[in-house]
């Protein structure tokens, strides 16, 4: 069911979309470049979908990761993107690595709703802390990359150039992963657990492992959001955006680490166009999208493209 | 000494409300293995259907002491009304899918009422409080609350009690429990299961109404009511156990009580502390604190 891609398809994939950006509308790209901070989340998921797992709060490690670079650009003043994203990453990843002992046990509902606790714990202690800006979070200066600050009308630009090539870098990764004896474990731990622990593989361990691997790639996502906003506050911890990022994954499918980043996109499109044309009816296509691609396209978006393909 | 009675008050007072609205989401999982995330918009569903009655109520005049009873009424019609559609036409055909998939679906759901209910209301809040002013106060402990403070106790006694009576006592509510423990051999001993189901579909969605329309009055009415409400009441029933009525119970009075204690000696806590509490005994008791026992895959 895993397609693969390789680093060629990955780079006539990009190529365009890179070559094109100079050119595209400011509004454009600050969409695709959210979609690709969503999508590194939704990739994430992709994994714990693959081991039959949902996650309502990865909405954690994206909050995390935001206020990791934006805390680090705030207080200290220090704003060198590659760094921020990095040490963001670590920080999602050190929590994830902690909760994991705990997380790594809970199956079905409960890995859900107890990782659901855990981004409310975070919602509830920003929302309340004052020096945060509470609710109302607090703005995040414009970051240089490697000591170059791009002038205003490039800004965007360099943002998707740097979450591109983050995508990119987790992506031959996530790909290697899946392919590997572990990742194969995924797949076996849904179907059927004490059968692949009979077989000498760990669930635990496996389980343990994308925990934190999703974990950095939501907090990567975190970052990259909160730059190419340039503002931040405690919503991100909150259910609704773990919700989202689970329409996201349902959306693109798992049949493609790409799969996750289609999702994104075609959300990114629904809210731009449905959010500014009507307001409050938004959500009702997004649920109905849902319900639709549940009920009639299990695999989600990306198995239409192999519908289309020649057998070999 | 007095301090502590002010937080004991607050504490069942809270506790009667994440009761009331917790515990229509239990009986649908205990029943059906349903995680209704679309719960909490069945709760604003309650919530405007109240403001929408109260305020036609005391516009023409009627007694304004029946205006409980009518507001009991239209909860539960709406529930009723709303709920068993949804499962007849859309959930009843999912049952064989993964909990985790039927839990997105009613996410789906959630969606889809929230902007449902704001197409119908509008988005402006909606200000209903006659009945909360109609008791005034009482005193305990030289403090004074709102007398709507014992009316919520008294209807979470109510629904708890009669929710009891029903599964214990009456033959519906032991063809409830024989469904729970086994839904192929109950249907194979003659129990309508279609019938049980949506029966306890409506009814949990009428429930969460019913929490929704008492609590109208104390607050505004505005969109987005059903999104906290709805975690809020999976932390209630995920620590008590999901599908457990005592669970519910119980959990509610831990709740209510650590929240009121946070509230007056740590305010910065609040929401934190609620999940802190389900996180924890989660970590102790990974099924919450009555669960019941089941069995693993081979």
């Amino acid at each position: 069911m895993t397609q693969q891609i390789s680093l060629k398809k990955l780079t006539l994939l990009a190529l365009p979309l890179l070559v094109a950006s100079p050119w595209m509308p400011q509004w454009m790209l600050f969409m695709v470049t959210i979609a690709m901070a969503n999508g590194l989340v939704g990739l994430g998921l992709m994994l714990f979908l693959r081991a039959g797992l949902v996650s309502f709060g990865q909405a954690l490690y994206f909050c995390v990761g935001a206020y990791t670079t934006g805390l680090i650009s705030h207080f200290f003043k220090f704003n060198e993107v590659l760094i921020l994203l990095l040490l963001s990453a670590l920080a999602s990843g050190v929590l994830a690595f902690a909760l994991g002992f705990l997380l790594a046990k809970y199956r079905a509902i409960f890995f859900g709703l107890l990782s659901l606790a855990f981004s409310m714990i975070l919602y509830g202690l920003l929302a309340k802390s004052e020096a945060l800006g509470s609710t109302d979070g607090f703005n995040i200066p414009a970051v240089t990359l490697m000591g170059w600050l791009p002038p205003s009308d490039l800004v965007r630009v360099s943002i998707l150039w740097v979450a591109f090539i983050t995508v990119g870098i987790c992506l031959i990764f996530i790909n290697g992963l899946i392919r590997s004896p572990r990742g194969l474990l995924l797949t076996a731990i849904r179907d059927n657990e004490i059968r692949t622990e009979y077989m000498g593989g760990s669930a635990r361990k496996t389980i343990h492992l994308i925990y934190v691997i999703a974990g950095v790639l939501a907090g990567l996502g975190g970052a990259i959001a909160a730059i190419a906003v340039g503002h931040i506050d405690p919503t991100m911890a909150f259910w609704t955006t773990s919700g989202e990022f689970i329409f996201i994954t349902i959306l693109g499918g798992i049949g493609s680490v790409l799969a996750p980043f289609l999702g994104a996109l075609v959300f990114g499109v629904i809210h731009t166009l449905a959010f500014s044309n009507s307001p409050n009816t938004w959500q009702l296509l997004i649920g109905s999208t849902l319900i639709f691609v549940i009920l009639l396209l299990p695999d989600g978006l990306w198995s239409l493209t192999s519908k289309f393909k020649r057998v070999k | 000494m007095d301090q502590f009675l002010v937080v004991f008050v607050d504490g069942i007072n809270y506790a009667a409300w994440l009761f009331l609205s917790a515990v229509g989401l239990t009986l649908i999982y205990g029943v059906m293995k349903i995680v209704n995330v679309a719960h909490g918009s069945f709760y604003s569903l309650g919530a405007y259907v109240s403001a929408t009655v109260v305020g036609l109520w005391f516009r023409y005049g009627f007694d304004p002491y029946l205006s409980y009873l009518a507001l009991f009424v239209a909860a539960l019609l709406a529930g009723f009304v709303v709920g068993p559609p949804i499962e007849r036409f859309l959930l009843r055909y999912q049952y064989d899918k993964d909990e985790v998939v039927i839990l997105l679906i009613t996410y789906g759901l959630f969606l889809i009422l929230e902007d449902v209910i704001k197409l119908i209301w509008g988005v402006d809040p909606y200000f209903v409080s006659e009945p909360y002013e109609l008791l005034g106060n009482f005193e305990f402990a030289s403090m004074t609350y709102p007398s709507y403070y014992i009316l919520m106790v008294v209807l979470a006694l109510l629904v708890g009690l009669t929710l009891m009576f029903v599964l214990k006592k009456t033959q519906f509510g032991r063809m409830l429990i024989s469904v729970i423990h086994d839904r192929e051999i109950s249907s194979a001993m003659g129990i309508n299961v279609g019938k049980i189901f949506i029966l306890t579909f409506g009814a949990g969605c009428s429930l969460a109404a019913l929490a929704g329309a008492f609590t109208a009055p104390t607050i505004s009415v505005t969109p987005g009511l059903g999104v906290e409400v709805i975690v809020l009441s999976f932390a209630v029933v995920v620590t008590g156990g999901l599908g457990s009525m005592a669970g519910v119970a119980l959990a509610s009075i831990i709740m209510g009580l650590v929240r009121a204690f946070c509230i007056h000696f740590a305010p910065e806590l609040e929401l934190f502390v609620i999940f802190s509490v389900m996180a924890l005994v989660l970590s102790f008791r990974p099924r919450g604190l009555f669960s019941l026992a089941e069995s693993r895959k081979i």
